[in-house]
């Protein structure tokens, strides 16, 4: 038996992170600002959207939606009602999205044309730990964080919270009910992310909405 | 948990460079996995015996090198290397750190494999 040492130093995502990167280049020459929303299930990222689709569309601008679930197409349909483009990617099992999955639904996308677009969402498979792995070609990633789900939440999951661009604490006409601790979960989502833009919402009021929108316009190029 | 994608990719990857060494079989698999891979060994390794199971890399072991996070600090001008992942703070001076050098990697390092007797199939080939 003869062994020998091998030196490979290849990344295991390497594909991914090669196909992401062509995406991004691809958003890039159009001009589309594409966001990839990440957080735990029933944080309110669809929620977020519908007034997100509304507010933009009010404002002239043109958005669309690429919609991550297990199963079911009812975050789609939700979301389909502002009259926006819309098309759920259903990972059946698969705990993320992955770069693969979102080339393949931006091809024959009845009526879409990336070119066409100010804005492409991205609403992540609600997992904390699974999506922070996978670049999906995104200019901003935000990791949303709910009153309901604990102060500590960008402690218990780091490579997330450190991976994201933007945060986002949602349900905030809950803070009460919840006795949420807005200074420790501020001062939580600053030891992982120094600096970190974050921004605090209602989907239920419209709270904090018009600071997100008007970060969006900024956003845009 | 992503853990079997992560193995099946490993298995993908592995196989893909065995192509230049026809008959051989893998011994060891060396991984760097960085601390904010979010990655969970136990997982993994669970996931690379059920991956493995009848191709090349079957009964290979998996080798697991953890990586700390490194920062770039500012104030401090150098890396410093992070305790843990709860803080992103310098480790010498206390002030945040934003400049990640180290810590999301996810990578196969190198193999060990057993070359068998390719050499003289090969002559008679
Ligand atoms: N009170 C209150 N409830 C909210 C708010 N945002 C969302 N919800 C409720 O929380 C639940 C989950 O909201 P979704 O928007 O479906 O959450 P999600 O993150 O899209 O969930 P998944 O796609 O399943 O991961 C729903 O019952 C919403 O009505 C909010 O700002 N305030
Ligand atoms: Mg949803
Ligand atoms: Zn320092």
């Amino acid at each position: 038996m003869t062994t020998r040492i091998v030196e490979l130093r290849r990344g295991i995502l390497k594909k991914n992170d090669e196909l992401a990167a062509v995406l991004r280049e691809r958003f890039e020459a159009v001009s589309v600002l594409v966001l990839n929303l990440v957080s735990s299930p029933g944080t309110g990222k669809t929620a977020l959207l519908e007034r997100t689709l509304e507010a933009l569309k009010a404002g002239g601008r043109r958005a669309a939606v690429l919609a991550g679930d297990l199963e079911t197409d009812n975050d789609a349909r939700r979301l389909g009602a502002s009259g926006a483009p819309v098309r759920q990617i259903n990972t059946h099992g698969i705990c993320h999205l992955d770069a693969e999955m979102i080339a393949r639904h931006l091809e024959g996308w009845k009526g879409v044309a990336l070119d066409q677009l100010d804005y492409l969402f991205i609403e992540n498979v609600g997992n904390l730990v699974c999506p922070s792995s996978y670049d999906l070609g995104e200019r901003i990633r935000v990791a949303l964080l709910s009153v309901t789900e604990g102060e500590d939440k960008p402690l218990k999951y780091p490579a997330l919270f450190n991976s994201a661009d933007t945060a986002m604490i949602t349900k905030i006409d809950l803070a009460e009910p919840c006795a949420f601790d807005r200074e420790t979960a501020l001062k939580n989502i600053n030891e992982i992310r120094p600096g970190i833009r974050i921004f605090e919402t209602s989907a239920k009021t419209g709270a904090g909405m018009e600071q997100w929108v008007q970060f969006l316009y900024s956003e845009a190029r | 948990m992503h853990e079997l994608s992560l193995a099946a990719s490993i298995v993908e990857s592995v196989t893909e460079s065995l192509g230049a060494y026809p008959g051989g079989r893998v011994l060891e698999v060396r991984l760097k996995v960085g601390a904010l891979a979010a990655v969970a060994e136990d997982a993994l390794q669970f996931c690379y015996g059920v991956a493995t199971e009848g191709t090349a890399l079957a009964g290979s072991r998996l080798i697991v090198n953890l990586l700390p996070v490194v920062m770039h600090c500012e104030q401090c001008g150098r890396d410093v290397e992070l305790a843990g992942v709860q803080s992103f703070r310098c480790s010498l001076c206390g002030k945040p750190c934003f400049d990640l050098r180290q810590g999301r990697e996810l990578e196969i390092e190198a193999l060990e494999i057993d070359e068998g007797e390719i050499h003289t199939d090969q002559v008679r080939a």
